[in-house]
C-alpha cells in the first residue's frame, strides 16, 4: 500500500522536508499507526510534536481514521489561520 | 465563488458591494477584517508570512460557509484569506454574510470566523527582533469554536 504524506509548518521545518511517498507495511492500517512508524523510521518529530493534527485526503481526520492505498495523509501542528 | 484563498490584496467596499448587489431582500450585512498586529505575545513582530495547505484550504473554508448556511437564513457569504508575506496594518482575511435582519448575520459571521480559526489549515510563521517563530495556536480560539457545538 502507496501513500503521499505531507508536513506543514514547524513541523515541515522541523523534518526538514514537504512530504514523500511511502510504501506502508501490512498493519500500518490508521493515521495513527502511520504516525508511529515514521517516527520509528527516523522521522522523530512526529513522536514528540504537541497536539498534531492529521487529515485524511484534505479532511481532518482522528488518529483512528484509516489509511487506504493512494491516501493523501497530511501531518501539521494546529492552525493559525484568521 | 464565496471562498478566495489569494496573495493579494482585497478592497473592503468593492467585495462587499458585490456581497449584496442588486438583492433587495437583504437588510443585513455584516462583516469582519482581521489585521496583522505589530505586537504579539510581547515580541514586537515585524513581519508575517502566512502558510497553507492548498486544496485543503479552500475545501474547509467552503464547509465552514457551507455549515454557517445550513444554520441561518443566509443571502450570501464570502470569506476571502490572504497568504504570503504580511506587514503590520494589513488585512489578513475576510468574512461577510447577508441575510433578511442582522441578528442572524451577525451571528453567522461570528461562527465562520471562530471555525476558520481552528478548522482551516493556515499557520502564520512571525518575524520579531529575537528572529523568526511559528504562532502557537490559542486555547481561546478553541473554545470560542466549541460555544458553537458543531
Amino acid at each position: 500500500m502507496s501513500v503521499r504524506i505531507l508536513y506543514f509548518a514547524g513541523l515541515r521545518e522541523a523534518l526538514g522536508t514537504a512530504g514523500e511517498s511511502v510504501d506502508l507495511p501490512a498493519g500500518v492500517a490508521t493515521v495513527g499507526a502511520l504516525r508511529d512508524w515514521l517516527a520509528a523510521g527516523g522521522r522523530d518529530k512526529l513522536a514528540s510534536a504537541k497536539n498534531l493534527r492529521c487529515a485524511v485526503n484534505q479532511e481532518m481526520s482522528r488518529p483512528d481514521a484509516t489509511v487506504r492505498d493512494g491516501d493523501e495523509i497530511a501531518f501539521f501542528p494546529p492552525v493559525t489561520g484568521g | 465563488m464565496s471562498v478566495r484563498v489569494q496573495e493579494a490584496d482585497f478592497d473592503l467596499n468593492t467585495e462587499l458591494t458585490a456581497l449584496r448587489a442588486g438583492d433587495a431582500r437583504i437588510g443585513a450585512l455584516a462583516s469582519f477584517v482581521g489585521l496583522v498586529r505589530d505586537i504579539n505575545d510581547g515580541a514586537g513582530v515585524s513581519e508575517m508570512t502566512l502558510e497553507h495547505y492548498p486544496g485543503m484550504t479552500e475545501k474547509a473554508l467552503e464547509a465552514i460557509v457551507a455549515e454557517a448556511k445550513a444554520r441561518w437564513d443566509l443571502y450570501g457569504a464570502l470569506v476571502i484569506h490572504r497568504v504570503g508575506p504580511l506587514k503590520p496594518c494589513d488585512q489578513i482575511v475576510l468574512v461577510a454574510v447577508t441575510g433578511a435582519h442582522r441578528g442572524e448575520a451577525f451571528a453567522a459571521c461570528e461562527f465562520i470566523m471562530d471555525y476558520l480559526k481552528t478548522r482551516a489549515p493556515f499557520w502564520k510563521h512571525e518575524t520579531t527582533p529575537d528572529g523568526t517563530r511559528w504562532v502557537d495556536a490559542r486555547e481561546s480560539d478553541d473554545s470560542a469554536a466549541a460555544r458553537w457545538r458543531v
